[in-house]
C-alpha cells in the first residue's frame, strides 16, 4: 500500500489538474461563441492549408529571421519533449521506470532521448536570448505603454518557467543516470544522455539515497511545473500555444481590402430604395457597429485570446510608427482584457450580463486611437497567425458615426459633400467631365 | 480632348467594351485630372473601345464606409449599381485603387458584379499585347522608385504588374526600404485624406517621402490619386524636387503622347 501512495497521489494531482484545464478551456468556449455569429466555414480545404502553413509551419514567423528562428525552436522543443512527458505520466500512474524503454528498440530509445536531451539545451539557450531581447537590448516593440504591468511579467514569467523547467529536467536525467549506473532498485540501464552527463559531477559525491531523493525531487518539480504551466495558459498570451490552431482556421480566406457588408444597414437601405420588397421579418432595429465586446463577432473575440502580444502589427502600423496614439496590438489585448471582464461578469450573475457601466469604447479603446487608423492593412498582413485588428477598429468607427454621430469633424464636411453632390469635395456633380475640356 | 460618354453611345446605339470610371479625384483633383487625361490618350492611342458616365458618376462610397458610414456608403454604392446595370456594364477600369477595391469587392453584395481593372495592369496588358509600344527610351538607366498603395498591394495582392511596366521602361527600379506587402501606407488611407491627422510625431506622409528619398531615384512612381497627393506634399515638406508621377504619367512622357 505504501509503494503506491506516491502513484495515487500523483494520479489524484493529475486529474485535478487536467479538470481544471478543461473547465477553463470549456469557459473559453463559452466565451468566444458569446460572439455576434459570422460564416467561417466555406472552402475547408484552404483553411486547412492555412492552419497547417500558418500555426503549424509558423510561415510567417521567419519574416523576422532571428525571433522567428529561436521561436521554431522552442516551439519544436515544445512538441518533442511532449513525447516525453506522456512516458512521465506513466511512470507518475503505473510506478514504472521509464515505460517506453520496455517496448522501444532500444538503440530508438537512446536517440529519443539524447534527442530530448539536446533540444532541452537549445530550448535553453533560445529563452535566455529571448530574455536577453526583451530585458536587456532595448527592441522598441517589448518597450511601448500596453507591455508594462502584467503583460511584462507574463512574458518574463514564462521565460523563467521554462529555464526551470528545462533545469529540472536535465537534473532529473542527471541523477536518474547516476541511479543506473550504481544499480539502484528499478533504475535499469535506459536511454542516453549527451547533455545531462555534464551535471553528473553535481551529484556524484552524493551517497546513492541522497541522489535517489534528488531524482524524486527533480522528477516530482518538473511534473507539477508542467501541469501547472498547463493551467497557467489560459490567463497568459501564451494562449496563443492552443489557440493559434483556430485562429488561423477560422481567419478571413477574403482579399483584405473588402470589408463586409453591414446586413442590418442593408436591410433598412434596401428599404427606402425598394420598399416593395421589404420582407415583414427582420424588422427590428439592431445596434450598429460596436461600442463594447459583445458586439464583436466570434472570430473577433478568438483573436483576441489568441494574440501572442508580439508586437509585429504595431511595429507595421504608421499610425503607431509616427507617435500616434493608435496601438493595433493594444486593441487586442484592450478586447481581451475588457472580454476577460465581461466573462466574470456572466458566471457571476448566472449566464446572464449585468451591466458594469463599463464598456470597451472609450473605457479601453479611445476615439483618438480609432480615428488615427489609416486602414492600410499592415497590422492585419504581418500578424504571425492571422489576427485582424482592423476589423475591430472598423466595427467601433461604425458605432461612433452610426450610433453616437460623433465622426471626427473634419469628416462630417466629407460625407456632406459625398450626400450632397457624390464626391468627398465641394464640386458639382454636373462637373465631373470638365476636366476633358481643359488644355492642360 | 476627345473622351466618349456613355450615354451619348447609347443613344447611338453603341455599347463600349470598358467603362473607364474616373472617380472624385481623377474629376476634380488637380493632380489627378494630369493622371486622368494621361490615361485617357492611352486609351485613344491604343484604340481601346471605352466610355466614361461622365455626369453620372458619383462617389463610389468608400470614404464615407472607411470613416464608419456604412448607410451612407450603401446608398452610394446601390444608386451607383443601377447605373452601372442600367449600361449593362461588364468591365471597368478605374485610375485608384479605392474605386477599384470598393466596386470590385463590395459591389457584388449589393448586386453590383463587374470585372474590374486597375488602370496599371491595363496599361500592362496593353503593353504585352503590342497595343503601345514604348520607344525613345526616355527613361533608360533612371532610377524610379515605386510606391505600392495599400489598396492595390496588400488589400488586392496587386504587387507585379506596376513593376513590369517600370520595368518595360528600361528604368532602375530601386525598392524602399519597405515595399510590396510590408510597404508603409502613405497616410491618406481610411478616409485620412479628408481630416487632420491625430497628434504624433511625425506626419505619415513625410516618412514616406523620407524613404523615398533614400534611395536616391529620380522620381516616386506611384498608381493612386491620393499617393500622388500625400507624396507630392511629403517631397514639398522635405523640400526636394523629386518628381512623383503616377504610372500613366510616366507612360505618356515615354511615348510622347
Ligand atoms: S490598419 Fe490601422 S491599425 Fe492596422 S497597421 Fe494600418 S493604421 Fe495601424
Ligand atoms: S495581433 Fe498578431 S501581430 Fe499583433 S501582437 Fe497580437 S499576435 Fe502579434
Amino acid at each position: 500500500m505504501v509503494e503506491i501512495l506516491p502513484n495515487i497521489i500523483f494520479s489524484l494531482i493529475l486529474i485535478f489538474a487536467l479538470g481544471f484545464f478543461v473547465k477553463n478551456i470549456q469557459r473559453l468556449i463559452k466565451v468566444i461563441k458569446m460572439g455576434k455569429p459570422i460564416n467561417r466555414t466555406d472552402n475547408p480545404s484552404k483553411r486547412l492549408s492555412n492552419l497547417v502553413r500558418i500555426a503549424l509551419g509558423q510561415s510567417k514567423m521567419v519574416t523576422k529571421p532571428i525571433s522567428g528562428f529561436l521561436h521554431v525552436i522552442v516551439y519544436v522543443g515544445f512538441i518533442i519533449i511532449n513525447i516525453e512527458l506522456l512516458e512521465i505520466l506513466i511512470d507518475g500512474v503505473t510506478g514504472s521506470h521509464r515505460f517506453f524503454s520496455k517496448y522501444f528498440n532500444p538503440f530508438f530509445y537512446d536517440f529519443l532521448i539524447a534527442s530530448f536531451e539536446i533540444l532541452a539545451l537549445l530550448v535553453l539557450i533560445s529563452v535566455i536570448i529571448f530574455w536577453t531581447r526583451r530585458n536587456i537590448m532595448k527592441i522598441k516593440r517589448f518597450l511601448s505603454a500596453e507591455m508594462k504591468g502584467w503583460p511584462k511579467f507574463d512574458a518574463d514569467n514564462i521565460l523563467y518557467f521554462e529555464v526551470v523547467l528545462m533545469l529540472l529536467f536535465l537534473s532529473m536525467n542527471a541523477t536518474d543516470l547516476i541511479l543506473q549506473d550504481r544499480g539502484f532498485e528499478g533504475y535499469y540501464k535506459a536511454g542516453s544522455f549527451p547533455v545531462s552527463s555534464f551535471l553528473v559531477p553535481i551529484f556524484d559525491s552524493f551517497d546513492t539515497s541522497t541522489v535517489y531523493l534528488y531524482e524524486r525531487i527533480f522528477w516530482w518539480l518538473h511534473i507539477l511545473g508542467i501541469l501547472f504551466f498547463l493551467n497557467y495558459l489560459y490567463y497568459s498570451k501564451h494562449l496563443h500555444i492552443l489557440l493559434a490552431f483556430p485562429n488561423t482556421y477560422y481567419s478571413n480566406l477574403e482579399e483584405k481590402g473588402k470589408f463586409g457588408v453591414l446586413e442590418s444597414v442593408k436591410n433598412e437601405v434596401m428599404l427606402m430604395f425598394y420598399p416593395e420588397r421589404a420582407s415583414n421579418e427582420n424588422n427590428q432595429v439592431e445596434k450598429f457597429g460596436a461600442s463594447d465586446v459583445l458586439d464583436l463577432n466570434w472570430v473577433q473575440l478568438m483573436n483576441a485570446y489568441s494574440c501572442t502580444e508580439c508586437g509585429r502589427c504595431t511595429s507595421e502600423c504608421p499610425a503607431n510608427q509616427t507617435g500616434k496614439k493608435l496601438s493595433p496590438r493594444k486593441i487586442m489585448m484592450d478586447t481581451r482584457d475588457r472580454l476577460e471582464k465581461v466573462s466574470l461578469n456572466i458566471s457571476k450573475n448566472k449566464g446572464e450580463f449585468i451591466d458594469d457601466g463599463d464598456r470597451l469604447l472609450d473605457n479601453y479603446i479611445s476615439k483618438e486611437e480609432l480615428w488615427a487608423c489609416t486602414s492600410c492593412n499592415a497590422c492585419v498582413e504581418v500578424c504571425p497567425i492571422n489576427i485582424d485588428p482592423l476589423s475591430i477598429i472598423m466595427d467601433m468607427r461604425q458605432y461612433l458615426i452610426m450610433e453616437e454621430s460623433s465622426a471626427h469633424p473634419d469628416l462630417n464636411n466629407m460625407m456632406n459633400n459625398i450626400e450632397n453632390n457624390g464626391a468627398p469635395w465641394p464640386y458639382n456633380q454636373l462637373d465631373r467631365e470638365l476636366w476633358a475640356q481643359e488644355t492642360q | 480632348m476627345k473622351v466618349p460618354i456613355l450615354s451619348d453611345l447609347k443613344s447611338k446605339g453603341e455599347s463600349p467594351e470598358y467603362l473607364f470610371w474616373v472617380g472624385c479625384a481623377g474629376s476634380f483633383d488637380d493632380r489627378s485630372k494630369k493622371v486622368t487625361k494621361a490615361f485617357v490618350k492611352i486609351l485613344n492611342k491604343a484604340n481601346v473601345s471605352y466610355a466614361i458616365l461622365g455626369k453620372e458618376e458619383s462617389c463610389t462610397g468608400d470614404p464615407a464606409k472607411r470613416a464608419g458610414n456604412e448607410f451612407l456608403f450603401q446608398m452610394k454604392a446601390i444608386s451607383n449599381i443601377e447605373i452601372l446595370n442600367s449600361y449593362n456594364i461588364k468591365n471597368i477600369i478605374t485610375t485608384c485603387p479605392h474605386c477599384f477595391n470598393t466596386i470590385k469587392n463590395e459591389y457584388p453584395e449589393l448586386g453590383g458584379n463587374y470585372k474590374v481593372i486597375h488602370h496599371t495592369t491595363f496599361i500592362n496588358n496593353l503593353i504585352k499585347e503590342n497595343k503601345i509600344t514604348i520607344g525613345g527610351g526616355y527613361y533608360k538607366g533612371k532610377k524610379i522608385t515605386y510606391h505600392d498603395p495599400c489598396y492595390l498591394g496588400r488589400a488586392n495582392g496587386i504587387y507585379e504588374a506596376p513593376r513590369e511596366v517600370i520595368d518595360k521602361l528600361d528604368a532602375e527600379l530601386v525598392e524602399m526600404k519597405s515595399c510590396k506587402s510590408k510597404s508603409l501606407c502613405c497616410g491618406a488611407g481610411g478616409a485620412q485624406m479628408f481630416k487632420e491627422p491625430e497628434k504624433g510625431d511625425q506626419d505619415i506622409n513625410v516618412k514616406r517621402s523620407e524613404e523615398a528619398i533614400n534611395t536616391d531615384s529620380e522620381i516616386v512612381a506611384v498608381s493612386c490619386p491620393f499617393c500622388n497627393t500625400m507624396m507630392s506634399d511629403g517631397m514639398t515638406a522635405k523640400q526636394k524636387n523629386m518628381d512623383v508621377l503616377d504610372i500613366a504619367q510616366m507612360i505618356e512622357k515615354a511615348e510622347d503622347l
